[in-house]
């Protein structure tokens, strides 16, 4: 039996949408700057691919490979903070997405952030953000629009 | 959110998401280990929990680690209280608990 990671948190979100919507709500430019505060991700998606999200100003906030990728099913990636020293020196963290259909025509998102240290300070610093922006993305997805909270990136960031 | 709500009105399982927001991923007898209820009790609170989305779990090997789904206490947040409010309630419940632990 392998240990359980020293530093992780477990998101779950029901939305009303289809995995291959949920896909792209994850992973594509047009999607994520509405909700996740004007970001957007550069990869080809596919395993051992680059990956990076980037600011509104151009700078890299986060970079890392991807591990497994089964669209619409599972992504795998890794995620090393970029943009605030203290983070970046605690290097790679995992991330993954779990999509699965529910009956009645939702679907159910888990998302595990996790690293290989106690205390970490990059999985602290993330797990504020997450469950707003999975209330966002929801929103985007059922309602066509986000939250007004993760519409734009943090002026003092 | 009916069922978060429910789930929330209990004492028990508030109880155990103090101690789920303590300490992440635990098993189910480690969560029974500090609270004074049967292991049939909090399997039962631990299943209201999970159906109402507040407590997510992980299986590893027979075991099943539990943590604490902080989302959907997100979306009540973001549907009542509005960006510019949330300064000040933030500062009301600074006060309050700076008030109460004189």
């Amino acid at each position: 039996m392998t240990a359980a990671p020293q530093s992780r948190f477990v998101y779950v979100i029901h939305i009303r949408t289809t995995p291959e919507k949920l896909w792209a709500g994850l992973t594509q430019p047009e999607f994520t700057k509405r909700y996740w505060c004007e970001t957007w991700q550069e990869s080809e998606w596919k395993p051992g691919a680059s990956w990076r999200a980037m600011i509104p100003d151009g700078r890299v906030a986060d970079s890392g490979r991807i591990i497994e990728s089964d669209p619409p099913r599972r992504l795998v990636l890794t995620w090393e903070n970029q943009f605030l020293p203290e983070l970046k020196a605690e290097g790679h963290s995992r991330l993954t997405y779990e999509i699965e259909p529910q009956e009645g025509g939702s679907v159910k998102l888990t998302l595990t952030h996790e690293m290989d240290r106690p205390n970490s300070k990059l999985i602290e610093a993330t797990s504020g953000g997450w469950p707003p922006l999975l209330s966002s993305l929801k929103s985007l997805l059922e309602t066509g629009e986000p939250l007004i909270e993760t519409t734009r990136w943090p002026e003092d960031m | 959110m009916d069922l978060v709500f429910r789930a929330l009105a209990d004492e028990s399982r508030r109880a155990l998401l103090d101690s789920l927001s303590a300490k992440s991923a635990q098993t189910l007898g480690e969560l029974c280990s500090g609270l004074s209820m049967t292991r049939q009790a909090v399997s039962k609170h631990l299943a209201i929990l999970e159906e109402a989305n507040l407590v997510a779990t992980v299986k590893r090997g027979r075991e099943k680690l539990h943590y604490l789904n902080p989302v959907p206490i997100a979306q009540i947040a973001n549907r009542w209280i509005r960006k510019f409010e949330r300064a000040r309630v933030d500062a009301l419940v600074d006060l309050k608990k700076k008030l109460e632990s004189e």
